[in-house]
């Protein structure tokens, strides 16, 4: 028989942009494990998974992390008498930090996390990536963080254009000179905040993996992936795994030096020489897990369990050339809904 | 000056301009004024029911009244009988 | 009859769609109506409106924090409390009586310690500014003089050969801890080995003792980790003096620079979660100094000269709305009566400011204007509050540290501040300032006494 749960889940954006919300939603409710309520956490109240009562039994709404920590705290009290929560999976980069720092908290009231400790967190920032990169032999772009427009005009000699220029939680844009670089510094830098990250531009494909570490150096799964289109916001909309043994030689490298707790995405660029640079680790699972689980990996489920504190036995094979195409759908609610959500913050 | 016809309001403060397609929410006064708005009364009418109700000043009252109905301008809210 | 109901302002707000709503921010703004169980109401009626509010239980509170985050840590800790930050004599007092010495930049702050009650010997004299007469002075109350610069050496040099008194020194040091800016503008650098060859001229002078180590790595650091790369640093240098001189150096100072809990403007997480805590400071810190190659018999006293996440909590001002406005663009605007002259940290800040009244949970994106005829006048660009009206009150937090010192008479004379002390009482520190405390320096040459005469 299955057990009943209950799960909390944000990043129910699943916009042109998509959060990983809805797909970390379908992997659970694949699991033949468990027969799980989903309560949806949500910042705004456009988000299409509130509307998409499928897959989400009842959203609350949430304060930003902006905010601070106790606001949210709050929240999540009132939400927790209502539902007892027993697993919560934090889906946006920007919340994460708040989420770490709330994370004994939450156990208190019985909601369980499980979240990269915040040393894992601070040091694989993309601000911090460099000494990442020598601290565990991984080779990485050159990038340096700048803090004010006129950084700009002094960045060091090594940096030739094209360069990245990459906000802290989200944003990433090619620049082919100082003033592209300066426009995009106030675009990002307005939405999230300093420092900007300016990063060396590595010609090459760009691949990912998407993997789950138990916290102790075991990877518990890991799948490669070939984006296939990309959007003009860098998101895939088709993508197909690989198999590839040095890529995931490096995903578990990784994991294990770093003892890495809970879900990540690395990108990587793979050069016409076969060299592979790790451009980032995204200390979350990615939109596109639901590949993993239709190859046979099914991280949601696995990552839901390790947070209820069940041993997992490690997977160790995921179907190659399975493909996943994003499509956009339109889902028709009533304004009485929207009416709901706005006055009352639940639906 | 009155509440445009087609204005929907709900008693949670739920407003839908279904000319423009945006809503908006009310405080609880608010609620009570656009509701007297729509009835018909009289600007004076709607203050004296406010004072008799409320506990605030002619003074204060005139003041966030103005700032209101300039609100519900700028939302295009109102239409003015000619 | 019965009781009227409370009336607020009515409001009529648009439903943002991909945007924050009430739901995002309506727990920041519980009221704050009493500081230390004193009504916010009472002080305003009694002292006037703005008012600076100190708060003496937050300010030993903290203080006792932060000492026992290092004192569990470490067998030698000293508190210097940082003058510039709030050289009110009442705060500094307390921070006395719990047991800091003194941290001056000036002559001014010299003296003002010294009439505090403080030794000189437990006076640190920090900056680039220190004239003959305070050397002079410094030198002979045995105070610790933190040399910034050769030209300030030489001076000590002559000063103490000439008194024949041996002058107690430390050198300010800069280095590269892996933060950015680096502040190589005080004292000398490490990494290109300056620091070493003044190490080596003072050790070589009779009348100079060199007694300490300083750095103060930068301001609002976010992170432990610079402190504890400025103390290994500073813990090599150590080492290597008593290597080559058999001279063990009393203290390394590690200056200040910790964080407060306020939210810079531009970041997007709260203050209030990003702020290392004192416990990582203080772990980053000691480990550094107990690895290091300084022999354990003798690890030297650890001075640390913290000021803002000393008092920037312990400091509310308390002002009121002066009036709402309605921008063309529909926007909310509201003065009160703090302008950026008293509270000029708002230009880096996103102050904490809430209503010291109950009010529903009903907010609007508002802009906070101050009361001065300027237009850079502004206290917060974005804050979403609820409507309050003329006369209503606001409480600004976390505004203890520089803003009692930084302040500025202009347009309006500054307002009294009161400290609430343990039991909850209310005094004046300071009175507020009258027009003859502006005229009283003023002198009108003689051509001008007549206004009606030319």
């Amino acid at each position: 028989m299955k057990r009943k749960i209950v799960v909390a889940v944000t990043g129910l954006n699943n916009t042109d942009n998509p959060g990983p919300g809805i797909p970390v939603i379908r992997g659970i409710r694949d699991s033949q494990l468990f027969d799980v309520r989903i309560i949806g956490l949500a910042y705004e109240n456009l988000e299409p998974g509130i509307y998409m009562h499928d897959h989400v039994d009842k959203t609350y709404q949430v304060p930003y992390p902006s905010t601070g920590s106790d606001a949210l705290i709050k929240r999540l009290e009132y939400i927790n008498s209502i539902e007892n929560i027993d697993v919560l999976i934090p889906n946006f980069d920007a919340e994460l930090y708040t989420f770490m720092k709330s994370s004994k908290k939450l156990l208190q009231m019985g909601i369980h996390t499980f979240l990269p400790t915040l040393e894992q967190f601070e040091e694989r920032h993309k601000a911090n990536l460099v000494e990442f990169g020598q601290k565990y032999e991984i080779d990485v772009p050159f990038s340096t963080s700048i803090f004010s427009e006129a950084d700009i005009y002094s960045l060091p000699n090594s940096f030739s254009y094209p360069v990245m220029v990459k906000g802290k939680f989200y944003d990433a844009y090619i620049a082919y000179n100082a003033e592209q670089v300066k426009m995009h510094f106030n675009k990002i830098s307005s939405k999230w905040g300093v420092p900007i990250i300016i990063q060396e531009f590595i010609k090459g494909t760009e691949v990912n993996v998407v993997a789950l570490g138990d916290g102790t150096g075991q990877t518990i799964g890991a799948v490669p992936m070939r984006k296939q289109y990309i959007t003009d916001k860098g998101k895939a909309w088709g993508g197909i795994t690989l198999d590839d043994a040095k890529m995931l030689e490096l995903t578990r490298k990784t994991i294990k030096a770093t003892k890495w707790r809970g879900g990540m995405e690395l990108e990587l660029i793979k050069t016409n020489e076969n060299r592979y640079y790790l451009l980032e680790i995204n200390p979350r699972i990615p939109a596109w897990v639901y590949l993993a689980v239709g190859a046979g990996q099914n991280h949601p489920e696995a990552l839901v369990r390790l947070a209820l504190g069940e041993k997992v036995e490690p997977y160790s094979d995921y179907e190659v050339g399975k493909m996943f195409v994003r499509y956009s759908y339109d889902l028709i609610c009533n304004i009485g809904e929207f009416e709901k959500l706005s006055t009352t913050g639940e639906l | 000056m009155q509440i445009k016809k087609n204005i929907a309001v709900s008693d949670s403060g739920f407003v839908f301009d279904p000319t423009s397609g945006e809503s908006y929410t009310l405080n609880t006064v608010g609620v009570e004024i656009i509701n007297l708005l729509k009835a018909g009364l009289h600007e004076d009418e709607i203050k004296h029911k406010i004072l008799e109700e409320y506990e605030v000043s002619a003074s204060a009252y005139d003041k966030s009244f103005i700032d209101f109905v300039a609100m519900l301008k700028n939302y295009e809210l109102v239409e003015y009988a000619d | 009859m019965s009781e009227k109901k409370k009336f607020e302002r009515p409001v009529i707000k648009k439903v943002q769609t991909g945007m924050t709503n009430k739901f995002g921010t309506r727990t920041e703004f519980d009221p704050i109506t009493h500081i230390d169980k004193v009504p916010v109401k009472e002080l305003i009626e009694k002292h006037g409106s703005p008012l600076y509010v100190v708060s003496e239980q937050t300010i030993r509170s903290t203080y006792q924090d932060l000492y026992r985050a290092f004192s569990t840590r470490y067998p030698k800790v000293q508190m210097a409390w940082s003058y510039k930050t709030n050289y009110l004599d009442a705060v500094c007092r307390v921070f006395h009586q719990e047991g800091s010495w003194a941290e001056v930049v000036s002559g001014f702050e010299y003296d003002k310690a010294l009439a505090n009650g403080i030794s000189g010997e437990h006076i640190i004299f920090n900056g680039p500014d220190k004239d003959e007469a305070a050397l002079e002075k410094a030198i002979t109350k045995k105070s610790l003089i933190h040399i910034d610069h050769f030209d300030e050496l030489y001076s000590i040099i002559e000063i103490a050969n000439e008194l024949n008194i041996t002058a107690r020194v430390a050198i300010r040091i800069n280095m590269d801890t892996g933060i950015f800016p680096q502040w190589t503008r005080f004292g000398f650098n490490y990494d290109n080995g300056e620091a070493w060859e003044v190490i080596n001229r003072i050790m070589l002078q009779e009348k100079l003792e060199l007694i300490g180590l300083h750095a103060h790595i930068g301001t609002y650091i976010m992170s432990a980790l610079p402190y504890g790369v400025a103390a290994s640093k500073l813990a090599n240098l150590a080492a290597s003096v008593e290597k080559k001189f058999g001279h063990n150096v009393k203290y390394i100072d590690l200056g200040g620079g910790f964080a407060s809990k306020n939210t810079l403007k531009g970041a997007y997480l709260s203050g209030t979660d990003t702020c290392p805590s004192f416990d990582e400071y203080a772990e980053a810190i000691t480990s550094a100094l107990v690895r290091s190659e300084i022999k354990p018999e003798h690890l030297p006293m650890l001075i640390l000269e913290t000021g803002r996440a000393l008092i920037d909590d312990a400091g509310y001002i308390l002002g009121s709305v002066i009036a709402n406005k309605r921008m063309p663009d529909g926007k909310r605007s509201m003065i009160i009566d703090v302008g950026v002259n008293f509270l000029f940290t708002s230009f880096w800040y996103e102050h904490k400011i809430t209503p010291a009244q109950s009010f529903s949970h009903h907010t609007e994106d508002t802009i906070i204007y101050g009361p001065l005829c300027m237009n850079i006048d502004i206290i917060r660009e974005h804050i979403t509050l609820p409507p309050l009206k003329r006369g209503d009150h606001v409480v600004i937090s976390r505004i203890g540290a520089y803003n009692m010192t930084q302040w500025m008479q202009f347009i309006n004379l500054r307002p009294s501040i009161v400290m609430i002390d343990m039991d909850g009482k209310a005094h004046v520190i300071r009175e507020n300032e009258t027009l003859n405390t502006v005229k009283q320096n003023e002198r009108i040459p003689e051509h001008l006494t007549d206004i009606n005469k030319k």
